[in-house]
């Protein structure tokens, strides 16, 4: 074995040894208890919307259930419109998400790989501008929803919430684009690419993890947006989202719980798909923004 | 060709990091022999900003701008179908609201909600980052995704499920602590800690898996050179980890700061539209209340205003944070 070698080995005990603390076991218990009880609200919404009527108006509810039953479902899937507030809500947020992550890919570019007069004012007011409070402007906008011929639309829904993820993602996306080492930018155009060319094919790959992590948030604004849908949508309900749909089964006297449950886990569970999928990307992008 | 006469590699460099993309554009006006192709330089960043600035000049500023414009003017139901002309009000609105004690209330309401939610938040988040990375694999990926989990959970459907865990008929919380059938929502602070319990379900895994991302960026050799030179524990975190992971923990208070105060759907629906005559209500509700429930736009506007104003000055600390650390926009 080489010096090198022995040397870079008992680096990595001692590296070991630093992260192996007596309290190992106490901490991994924590880790788990802690990670049930976050858990445990999904659990328990998923668990009652299985649960048959009788066991959810129960007083002494069990956290099982011996008896599974579609019943909810059937009741949340039996309202009029559901498949359409579904799928709007699926068209809102995926035109959210990827109008905002293109749109706010080039501005990121702008203001990180150019220098130019009020750039650090621009910069500037897109922090501002996401210190905006949404529900306030929700006056303002449906005026111009109004006047724009958009209420009843879904556009009323789609373009807010483009303008509203923006700035988050144009500031979050800068430090993606300016960890892409200048010399590969000018290596590039040494090999005679075009400035669209780089762009598009090697600056937006390289982003790719930044525009993910980005769209986590837009979509989860726009997936999740109820006020909207409630101000803007208001003669036309196929224009509804499921946000809407929900809202039917809560009467804040008697609520259907178990169709308030089966809604929600009906609203939750694309997130959760979406979430899995982007878990890694997330993390490490996540880290190259803060590492930045 | 890009090149600037009689520079070096080094001022070569600085200069396309000063001009970004260091090819003059095609067909750009600059004809001369001087390699400065500053027209379509400075005309392409503008390029690239137009769709953002083109959305966000009419559906974020125009319509502030609108919200100002609402506020200094008499706008009612009456306005707005077009039956009566619209007033002009000066300050009018302004010092209705500020001469009405409810305001001031919810004001303060919303200024300790939004303290509270950010601290357990980030008390929270942070401790749990510490946690994950002193846990083996198993536990670390059942923590990250129950925490991923409560982060996916629309905040519509957060709100509902928690309301029903604290239900008191049917909710298995109250079983638990052995409470009865003690409503939560009735009382003033045990409703607004409900909804403090929500918010900071569904925030703190933000802040854990922000800091934690930024832990692990901190580089090995320097926790391993500060083992060496013989600190405990706590003093690495304290002198190593904390300073370095500083600029993340001003990011993140900083979005807790922006999130919390405008926190809407969980109070709206918790508490059914802001609690028992209003004791639960927060600005942003209270903005809305005003405006669609009761039909006071301008009212309602001037509540936005009055918000817009106080972020504005959460913002200006940011900056001066950012600028302490030295940070370049």
């Amino acid at each position: 074995m080489s010096p090198v070698r022995q040397d870079v080995e008992s680096r990595v005990n001692l590296l070991s040894r630093f992260t192996r603390r007596p309290g190992r076991t106490a901490a991994e218990a924590t880790a788990l208890v802690v990670a049930a009880v976050v858990a445990f609200p999904l659990y328990w919404m998923v668990l009652s919307a299985f649960k048959p009527a009788g066991e959810i108006r129960s007083a002494e509810p069990r956290p099982w259930t011996l008896a599974p039953t579609l019943d909810s479902f059937r009741r949340v899937f039996a309202q009029e419109d559901f498949g359409r507030y579904f799928l709007n809500s699926v068209v809102v947020a995926v035109a959210v998400v990827i109008a905002s992550a293109f749109i706010a890919f080039l501005a990121a570019t702008a203001v990180t790989r150019f220098r130019f007069r009020l750039r650090t004012t621009l910069l500037i007011m897109f922090l501002v501008a996401q210190m905006v409070p949404v529900e306030a402007l929700t006056i303002p906008l449906f005026f111009v929803m109004r006047d724009l011929g958009q209420l009843n639309t879904l556009w009323s829904l789609i373009l807010p919430h483009i303008a509203f993820s923006l700035p988050f993602a144009i500031w979050m996306l800068r430090g993606f684009v300016k960890g892409v080492p200048e010399a590969l930018e000018e290596a590039a155009y040494m090999d005679g690419a075009s400035r669209t060319r780089f762009l598009w094919q090697i600056l937006f790959p390289l982003v790719l993890p930044g525009l993910v992590a980005t769209s986590v948030f837009s979509f989860i604004s726009a997936w999740n947006d109820f006020l909207f849908a409630k101000s803007f949508i208001i003669s036309d309900i196929s224009q509804s989202t499921l946000p809407m749909a929900l809202l039917v089964f809560y009467k804040p006297d008697d609520p259907d719980w178990g169709g308030v449950m089966a809604a929600s886990t009906v609203m939750t569970i694309p997130v959760l798909v979406f979430f899995v999928l982007v878990q890694r990307r997330l993390v490490s992008g996540l880290g190259g923004a803060v590492k930045d | 060709m890009t090149v600037p006469t009689g520079t070096g590699v080094l001022e070569r460099r600085r200069a396309s990091v000063r001009g970004g993309f260091s090819r003059p554009r095609g067909g750009s006006r600059t004809s001369g022999t001087a390699p400065r192709p500053r027209r379509g330089r400075s005309r392409t960043p503008w390029l690239y900003l137009a769709p953002a600035l083109v959305v966000l000049g009419g559906l974020l500023a125009y319509p502030i701008y609108q919200l100002g414009l609402i506020s200094v003017f008499h706008y009612t139901q009456a306005q707005v179908s077009g039956g009566e002309p619209t007033t002009f009000e000066g300050f009018g609105n302004y010092s209705r609201l500020f001469s009405d004690g409810q305001f001031w209330e919810v004001l303060l309401a919303t200024v300790v909600f939004a303290a509270a939610c950010v601290v357990s938040t980030l008390a929270v988040g942070c401790a749990l980052a510490v946690l994950l990375t002193r846990v083996r694999a198993v536990p670390r990926l059942a923590l990250m995704l129950a925490a991923l989990g409560a982060w996916a959970t629309p905040a519509i459907t957060g709100s509902t499920v928690w309301l029903f865990l604290f239900d008191a008929d049917f909710g298995p919380v109250n079983r638990v602590l052995g409470l009865g059938d003690h409503a939560w929502t009735y009382g003033r602070f045990s409703a607004f800690f409900l909804v403090l319990l929500e918010v900071v379900w569904c925030s703190f895994p933000f802040v854990m898996v922000t800091v934690y991302a930024g832990i692990r960026a901190v580089p090995a050799e320097v926790l391993e050179a500060a083992a060496l030179d013989g600190a405990s524990q706590w003093r690495i975190w304290r002198s190593v980890l904390a300073p370095m992971l500083r600029p993340i923990l001003v990011v993140v208070t900083i979005q807790s700061v922006i999130w919390d105060f405008k926190v809407f759907t969980q109070i709206y629906v918790m508490t059914g539209g802001g609690g028992i005559a209003g004791q639960n209500l927060v600005l942003n509700v209270y903005a809305y209340q005003k405006a669609f429930a009761s039909s006071q736009y301008s009212l309602g506007a001037a509540i936005g205003v009055v918000m817009l104003l106080i972020l504005l000055a959460v913002t200006l600390v940011y900056l001066r944070l950012l600028r302490r650390q030295g940070e370049e926009l």
